[in-house]
């Protein structure tokens, strides 16, 4: 009896969480987003593609970063990606980033070291919106921020469309199937091509927008790895521990029954 | 006064502590030899785990407050920093952040524990008065720690929590400002926010104290409902509880860790992440999952209270929500008088124990109900509203119409003798 009550419950607290998933889709009118393989999302050994990191880190720098801050990140954050200190540095110095005020009271600029973050392509928030209508949120945590992140940027870099028979779009505005609301001040920022890389890897939309969903994933989660890696270990630990401790009981409690 | 009867220890250290400030006498005397009912089940782990995670709550916090900033300048930043930059930073927050939903599980199963065994009955009121309070103290604490990390739905849930204030006639708006600390939810309210966030969990202590007291002079109660009658119904809590409470407590623990390290944020929502914007309101403003049957019961009351086919309203129906939310579980503090069977436990009541498991239904059905949006309809069809103005029609109607009435007409199945011939008699 006290089983079967236990189960009554698991049950209806799964019903109902299945549902709940469901329905909170349901409830922000987004599109059903088509479910991308990503190794980064496997439950117990996701990991990222240093490879992969490293071209989405390239498409952002030459496409989104005109637009996009991501002031979360520094350079010395990019040996996930497997570079060398060395590498760090001449990326970093790359870069001019602003700085000061030096003795003189003065800003001037120099150029990046490791320790730098990100610069942001406005100077503010104003100036961002001033450009582009609306201002380009960070991208830093935008894996997190949404629902589903990973497959919904994904779905938003390739579902642009024609805007529906009659549906007029004011200056600068686009129509975007996987946007909540289908109208976006970002125009389809990728083209076939657009971005050169080194090796073989297909020069496509598609693999353009994977790259970047894997280095926006890590951007917001650069823990992730260690994170599971330490879990396995907490998993093995405890489950050990309750079953030596499930022994344990047993003995004790058998003169008792 | 434990002087007079102290029995002196072996070890001199411990003897010299002892004979000038019996804590080993007090732990020997409330944590060895405790006579504990010898039948539990594993329903009564739940208060030792709820204590271990008050303890988890308030280390991981206090480590949480030297990084954090309380600036609604700076705490998102803040938060971002603990999670990228601190060592260790993020499983600490991550710690933190699931260990509130794991609170809550844990404490939701307690009280349910409670509520089928009658453990609130005599003579065990105020012990059941206390567990009431801390409840409400998790609320007040979790609802304001949400705020801290000063996300979306931390500025818009807490304005729309503070904005139920208001709705309380003459004081109303009073409390709302001095919630506030001015004209909406802004800097001074972050700031002592985060001053209660840190005290609260103190007080929540304390009321545990207490709580753990009046246990420690009535005894606990078991899964037959019936008192102990002598040495050969319980058992010493050591080694009996001490060691299937860690049990009990590895398991759980066991799962917190799996959301912990694989998925730490399914609990929460994305919009979190979103830096806090004034100007911005959110699609959908939802509360965390451990509010949301409250939340329903608060939307379901649509309609203003009055003499009818007049104009004379004497609740409206904001009003009507707050007093409903709230009034949902204040009724808790009443159950033992609600509910005065003479039987404790629902293993002997078949009727109660029905109506309590459509409660414990009712109220996941409230929980899904209040994560919608308001005009939401089930399959398409069904208004949503209307369904979670039954379902809380059901769970006023369940303390204040069903348990008064069972109470004089259920009959209950006969009780065991004791609880040492129970359990014999299911080994044979
Ligand atoms: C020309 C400027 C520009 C470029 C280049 C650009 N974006 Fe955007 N992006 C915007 C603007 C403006 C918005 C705000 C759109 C809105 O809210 O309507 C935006 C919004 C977004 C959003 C958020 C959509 C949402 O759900 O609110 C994402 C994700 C995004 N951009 C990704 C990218 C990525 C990835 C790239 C690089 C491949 C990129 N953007 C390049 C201007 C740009
Ligand atoms: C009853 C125990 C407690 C409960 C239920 C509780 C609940 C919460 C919740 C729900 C959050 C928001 C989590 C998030 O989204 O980040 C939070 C954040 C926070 N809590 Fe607590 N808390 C408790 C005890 C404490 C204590 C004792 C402290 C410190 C003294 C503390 C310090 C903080 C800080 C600094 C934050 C903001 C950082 C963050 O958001 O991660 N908490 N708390």
């Amino acid at each position: 009896m006290r089983k079967s009550l236990l189960t009554l419950m698991v049950l209806a607290a799964s019903v109902s969480s299945a549902g709940l998933a469901q329905t909170a889709m349901a409830a922000t009118g987004e599109v059903h987003l088509e479910e991308q393989e990503w190794g980064f999302d496997d439950f117990f050994t996701g990991t990222y593609d240093r490879a992969a990191l490293q071209r989405g880190y390239k498409v952002y720098r030459e496409v989104c970063a005109a637009c996009h801050s991501m002031k979360r990140i520094a350079f010395r954050h990019l040996a996930d990606f497997g570079y060398s200190e060395a590498q760090i540095k001449n990326i970093a110095s790359e870069y001019s980033i602003e700085d000061g005020p030096n003795e003189d009271g003065d800003m001037f600029d120099r150029s990046g070291r490791p320790s730098d973050y990100f610069p942001s392509p406005y100077p503010n928030e104003n100036a961002a919106k001033a450009a582009n209508g609306v201002a380009p949120p960070d991208l830093s945590l935008i894996i997190k921020a949404r629902h589903d992140g990973a497959n919904y940027v994904y779905g938003l870099l390739a579902g642009y469309e024609e805007p529906p028979e009659g549906k007029e779009l004011a200056v600068g505005q686009y129509w975007n199937k996987v946007m909540p609301g289908h109208v976006i001040a970002m125009a389809a920022p990728l083209s076939d091509g657009m971005i050169a890389y080194e090796d073989e890897t297909p020069e496509t939309v598609d693999q353009y927008s994977r790259d970047i969903v894997e280095f926006l994933a890590w951007a917001a989660e650069p823990e992730m790895e260690r994170r599971k890696r330490w879990g396995i270990n907490v998993l093995i630990f405890l489950a050990a521990f309750a079953g030596l401790m499930y022994c344990v009981k047993k003995k004790i409690w058998k003169p008792v029954y | 006064m434990a002087n007079k009867e102290r029995t002196p220890f072996e070890n001199p250290v411990v003897e010299w502590v002892d004979s000038r400030l019996p804590v080993f006498t007090l732990m020997q005397k409330e944590y060895g030899v405790f006579p504990t009912p010898k039948n539990f089940n594993y329903f009564w782990n739940f208060g030792a785990i709820a204590m271990f995670m008050l303890i988890t709550m308030i280390v991981t916090g206090i480590v949480l407050a030297m990084h954090y900033t309380a600036n609604t300048e700076l705490a998102f930043d803040s938060v971002e920093r603990i999670m990228r930059e601190v060592n260790g930073g993020w499983l600490i927050r991550y710690i933190h952040m699931n260990g509130a939903s794991f609170f809550f599980i844990a404490v939701y199963i307690h009280i349910f524990r409670g509520m089928y065994y009658g453990s609130y009955k005599a003579p065990r009121e105020i012990l059941w008065m206390l567990g009431v309070l801390i409840f409400l103290l998790m609320m007040g604490t979790a609802f304001i720690g949400y705020v801290l990390p000063w996300g979306q739905m931390s500025l818009w849930g807490a304005t729309v929590i503070t904005n139920l204030f208001s709705a309380i006639p003459f004081v109303g708006d009073g409390i709302r400002t001095l919630l506030w600390g001015g004209f909406s939810v802004d800097n001074p309210t972050l700031t002592r926010f985060f001053a209660l966030h840190y005290l609260l969990p103190f007080v929540i202590f304390a009321v545990v104290f207490l709580h753990v007291w009046a246990l420690h002079v009535t005894g606990s109660n078991n899964p037959l409902g019936i008192d102990t009658k002598g040495p050969q119904d319980t058992l010493p809590f050591h080694p009996y509880y001490t060691i299937k409470d860690t049990f009990g407590l590895l398991v759980f623990v066991l799962i917190y860790a799996l959301f912990i390290f694989f998925m730490p944020n399914a609990l929460g929502h994305p919009d979190n992440y979103i830096p806090a914007n004034p100007m911005v309101t959110p699609a959908h403003i939802v509360p965390e999952w451990y509010f949301l049957p409250f939340y329903a019961m608060l939307r379901a009351i649509t309609f203003d209270i009055g003499i009818p086919f007049t104009d004379i309203v004497f609740i409206n129906a904001k009003l009507g929500g707050v007093i409903v939310m709230f009034g949902s579980i204040l009724l808790w503090f009443v159950l033992p008088w609600l509910d005065t069977h003479p039987i404790r436990s629902a293993r002997f009541r078949p009727l109660f124990k029905i109506f309590l498991l459509i409660l414990v239904a009712d109220f996941i059905f409230l929980g899904y109900v209040g994560m919608q949006t308001a005009d939401a309809k089930l399959f398409g069809v069904v208004p949503l509203i209307y369904l979670g103005q039954a379902a809380t029609a059901y769970y006023l109607a369940y303390f204040l119409v069903i348990l008064p009435w069972l109470s004089k007409n259920e009959k209950g199945r006969e009780l065991p003798a004791s609880i040492n011939e129970a359990v014999l008699a299911k080994n044979k």
